[in-house]
């Protein structure tokens, strides 16, 4: 680099784009199936690993790639039929690199501004580079280029594989769309929920209610593997978070003090909420419906009171009658519901409205953590209590939404509903009836988005699926749960090599609508060092050392 | 250069074509190496070492053997000294490059060199400043003889003693080779087995 040139990249504030470590050249490829790029006689194909990041220095163009497959590749095909004598240390050295190579094929994505911090953005790559244009590792520059920098407001979420680089989301895109966090248990969802969760409330523009089935998020988590607690939001965000819970005791037996105790009276429960409990209550479908009969007849506040009034005053049989519906069926309706109301935060009528309550937190601004305590385990709790609020929720915000359109009043703020074990809500045969499957579909125009969180995304309607926009998916073997995230996407057959070569802890792929391409992150670890740089606003005590040092730097 | 040119001539160019040509030693079983460099007077062309025969001058009149009674093979060639007369060595060399203007060419020169030439063996200085390239690694591998794999092997070992780091030049010849023969693997393993240190 000349004198001037130096001069010219001060004076302009940025710097000419610095290519990482050479890889090799590019030897075949199409735009559908990516390049195939000749690693150089001294890069071992050890050193690369598939979801790598790669730049390719075309003629006129610079693509920014990621590594899907790594291969190793011959000059003479007949190669691998002749007996050679690896013991011999010459012949092997002479051969390698040259006659017997590594291959990586790579699938261009991006391709880059000519200049790193030009107002050009990175853009999609319709083409590929020409023969022997030469592939680099992605430099800190490069991916910051492309995923966006934490100066520039975004949340570090981890870093891309074998590489230190602070890897950003934007938040704010995040939010738009719903988003999934899929991996089989014991990957690292929670952490990566929490992670993620911390950043949507230090980024500001959305509150969250989160439907902790597990008591994980509110005040403390737990790490399984390391045998310690982690902190929740409520220790790290303080007012901002309002926890409620649906069994203080368990809250209080852990010594946790919790904003809001929740209780929820019959006169809120629904047909719909029956219908969406059919499988975990082992109801039959004439049961399910016998509850919309029972609507009709005792009125939409007090069918269940009604109802269970009727069947300890024995007279189900007439009421059957009456209703004409299978007696049979209205006594097993008449018996799990008995069982299900007897649960604590049942309570004959309810005054207050919970689902009012919680709105009127969110819009101040506060993210709601319901937890469940000891009804978590309680799969048909989790399924109507989550039901039943975010059904009101969603009514308040279509109103409210659709007052603003109207111009009568301001725009909700937006929403993100986080959701567990996502696929007892969104299987196939209840998504079109959940609230929650119309807020996946549909309610990105309320301003809503859900955070679907599941072990088994094979279960959940593919066409609610498809509406999640950003994916997070840790480690899966099954194979149709794999097929299931990866469904709809690019490249996806690229992309599942990748997917089940994760680590089983702290990785992730991460793809889809908040980000340019898909990428392998390794978590960043949230523990103390985390706690510090979010209570301290942003950056940790290093971190602001680091930029008073770079700032008066000479 | 060490010593008169004459102290290294070792015969004449008696057959001459594009590729190769035959030399006709002074003196008998005196022919260089297999893959040895030699190179003809006016104009210099450089040659490596292939076939060397030693046959009666007289095809007609075959050698026969001669040593029942002596004691040594010595012996047998002190009790016949017409041999010397009788038979001859003859070595053929492959054309490896030439100088032309002052500058050396590792290809082949337009004309091969005229009969009568002089051949001279080169020194270990001539040898090793010719091999600092190997472009006459493609000539040698094309002279289309069975046994090219054999001149080829032959000559990077003997070319290697001539150079102050062997292992380096045995380096460079590996790479040569590799790039010569990337699509033969089979024929390209056997000429490194040959030249691995």
């Amino acid at each position: 680099m000349t004198q001037a040139h130096d001069n010219d990249s001060m004076i302009d504030g940025r710097i000419d784009s610095v290519p990482g470590l050479p890889l090799g050249m590019v030897i075949d490829g199409s735009v559908a199936n990516g390049v195939e790029v000749k690693l150089d006689p001294g890069v071992s194909v050890e050193q690369i690993k598939v979801g790598t990041f790669v730049t390719l220095q075309g003629a006129n163009n610079r693509f920014f790639g990621v590594v899907t497959d790594v291969g190793l590749g011959s000059t003479d095909p007949r190669m691998k039929f002749t007996p050679l004598s690896a013991d011999d240390p010459f012949v092997i050295q002479a051969l390698q690199g040259i006659v017997a190579f590594g291959t990586v094929s790579v699938l261009p994505q991006l391709t880059m501004p000519d200049v790193v911090g030009d107002e050009q953005e990175p853009a999609p790559a319709k083409s590929i580079p020409a023969h022997f244009s030469r592939a680099f590792t992605a430099s800190q520059e490069d991916v910051e280029t492309v995923f966006g920098s934490e100066q520039d407001g975004n949340f570090w979420i981890g870093s891309p594989l074998d590489m230190e680089t602070k890897l950003c989301l934007d938040l704010g895109e995040l939010v738009k769309r719903s988003m999934g966090v899929f991996g089989k248990s014991g990957t690292g969802k929670t952490f990566l929920t929490r992670l993620l969760l911390t950043g949507i409330l230090q980024n500001g523009d959305a509150s969250s209610l989160i439907f902790d089935m597990h008591s994980e998020y509110g005040w403390q988590g737990q790490d399984t593997d390391k045998g310690v607690n982690v902190k929740g939001l409520k220790q790290l965000f303080g007012a901002k978070v309002s926890t409620f819970t649906l069994d203080e005791e368990h809250s209080r037996r852990r010594g946790l003090s919790t904003d809001e105790t929740v209780h929820l009276g019959f006169n809120h429960v629904e047909p719909e909420d029956v219908e969406l409990l059919r499988e975990s209550l082992n109801l039959s479908d004439v049961a399910a419906s016998a509850a919309y009969n029972l609507r009709e007849k005792y009125g939409e506040e007090s069918w269940l009171k009604e109802f269970l009034n009727a069947g300890k005053g024995g007279s189900l049989l007439e009421l059957a009658e009456e209703l004409q519906i299978n007696a049979g069926a209205l006594r097993a309706l008449y018996n799990r519901m008995g069982r299900f109301t007897r649960h604590g935060f049942m309570v004959e009528h309810s005054r207050t409205d919970t689902a009012a309550q919680m709105i009127e937190h969110l819009e101040r601004g506060q993210h709601v953590v319901l937890e469940f305590g000891r009804y978590g385990d309680d799969e048909a709790a989790y399924i109507l209590v989550s039901n039943l609020l975010t059904r009101r929720i969603h009514r308040k915000y279509v109103e409210a939404k659709e007052s603003a359109m109207g111009g009568s009043g301001k725009e909700p703020r937006p929403l993100v509903i986080v959701i567990e074990e996502a696929h007892k809500f969104l299987n196939t045969s209840v998504a079109s009836q959940t609230i929650f499957g119309i807020i996946a579909r549909e309610l990105r125009k309320y301003n809503v988005t859900l955070m679907v969180i599941d072990q088994r995304p094979s279960g959940i309607d593919p066409e609610v699926l498809s509406q999640v926009g950003t994916r997070f998916s840790c480690l899966l073997d099954n194979e149709r749960d794999i097929d299931a995230v990866l469904s709809g996407t690019s490249g996806s057959r690229a992309l599942r090599s990748v997917l089940a070569r994760l680590e089983a802890k702290q990785q992730a792929l991460v793809f889809g609508h908040a980000l340019p391409l898909p990428v392998v992150v390794r978590i960043r670890e949230y523990g103390p060092k985390f706690y510090e740089t979010v209570q301290a606003g942003g950056d940790s005590e290093d971190e602001r050392k680091r930029k008073v040092d770079e700032l008066f730097a000479d | 250069m060490i010593g008169p040119p004459t102290v290294r001539r070792i015969g004449e160019v008696v057959e001459s074509t594009s590729t190769s040509f035959v030399a006709q030693c002074y003196r008998l079983e005196s022919a260089p190496a297999l893959g040895g460099l030699v190179r003809t007077d006016s104009p210099d062309i450089y040659g490596v070492v292939g076939r060397v025969t030693t046959e009666p001058l007289d095809s007609a009149r075959p050698v026969l053997a001669r040593g029942e009674d002596a004691d040594t093979e010595e012996d047998v060639i002190r009790d016949n000294p017409q041999l010397a007369r009788l038979l001859t060595s003859r070595f053929q060399v492959f054309i490896a490059g030439h100088v032309e203007d002052g500058v050396t060419h590792q290809y082949l020169p337009p004309r091969p060199p005229r009969v009568h030439s002089f051949v001279y063996a080169c020194d270990l200085e001539e040898v090793s400043r010719f091999t600092s390239r190997l472009d006459l690694l493609h000539l040698l591998l094309n002279s289309g003889v069975s046994y090219s794999d054999e001149i080829v092997g032959a000559c990077i070992r003997q070319a290697a003693s001539s150079h102050g780091q062997p292992s380096d030049f045995l380096a460079l010849a590996s790479r040569t080779l590799v790039v010569e023969l990337s699509t033969d693997v089979a024929r390209l393993n056997s000429i490194l087995q040959r030249i691995s240190p």
